[in-house]
């Protein structure tokens, strides 16, 4: 097709429509709406994982993220009842600063990477590291304290955001 | 150039939905958009992190990208336990309108 491969097809397809609803993130007025095309987004990045044969990141990635953090956003503004009417707007001047420095952001970062090397590649379907097995070996040999760690600042977490969420906040320390 | 997708691709793409996140945390004052701006940046990165894993063969960046997922699940959790705090005492989360830390 065209000189491209499947391969190549379906990442400029994946490209594109994740860069579509990123900027549908940012410009719809009601958050409800951004949130889903959010969801969307993170979708389009779980393809792009599984392009680059990380099928266990690409699983983990909708669970985590489409499953979870999602749905606890979307509840949150559910609770706080917000839609495009509330929806506080800054002023015109403003958006057009933060457009232009996006774009000038955007220029740079174009511009550092234009005497960058073009010959490397990255190979669809032939790395073997994504798989559960071989990251599972990683991560429990390499990685093992960092893990542990991590499962620590969880608890944290989960403490820390019960107890700022709880409605009587006059706690007696004596 | 036959079956794979040039790093550059990648870089290219991690760089601009950074930079829509950046523009978003920028021009916008719901703070509830503007941690989702947060959410699009991290996963920018992590996208790349996984694009160079794949490239050099080497799975520490796959891992990175899976730890990177657990503190942004334990910041959006605190974070939101904050939001709808501030929400419940000030009955607002424009961050315009909070941005004095008083009342």
């Amino acid at each position: 097709m065209l000189g491209y491969t499947i391969t190549q097809w379906l990442f400029g397809i994946l490209s594109f429509l994740a860069i579509m609803f990123a900027l549908m993130v940012v410009f719809t007025r009601n958050p409800v709406n951004s949130v889903l095309y959010l969801v969307l987004t993170f979708f389009c990045i779980a393809g792009h994982y599984l392009l680059l044969n990380a099928q266990f990141l690409a699983v983990v990635h909708i669970v985590v993220y489409a499953g979870a953090i999602m749905v606890l956003f979307l509840f949150i503004i559910m609770l706080m009842n917000l839609n495009a009417d509330t929806e506080p707007r800054k002023h015109i001047v403003t958006r057009v600063i933060a457009g232009v420095v996006g774009g000038v952001l955007l220029f740079v970062v174009v511009g550092a990477l234009k005497g960058a090397e073009q010959l490397q590649i990255v190979q669809g379907g032939a790395s073997q590291i994504g798989l559960v097995k071989n990251l599972g070996k990683v991560l429990f040999s390499e990685f093992l304290f960092p893990f542990e760690i991590a499962s620590i600042l969880l608890l944290a977490a989960l403490v820390g955001a019960i107890m700022i969420g709880k409605r009587d906040t006059n706690i007696n320390l004596k | 150039m036959l079956n794979g997708i040039p790093i550059n691709f990648y870089i290219m793409l991690s760089a601009v939905l950074f930079i829509i996140g950046v523009v978003g945390v920028m021009a916008r004052r719901n703070a509830i958009i503007i941690f989702m701006c947060i959410e699009l940046m991290l996963n920018a990165v992590n996208l790349l992190l996984v694009a160079f894993s794949t490239l050099h063969n080497d799975a520490s960046g796959q891992v990175f990208v899976f730890f990177i997922m657990a503190v942004a699940a334990a910041e959006v959790a605190v974070g939101l336990a904050i939001l709808s705090m501030v929400y419940r005492n000030f009955k607002t989360i424009d961050i315009d309108l909070l941005s004095r830390l008083k009342n």
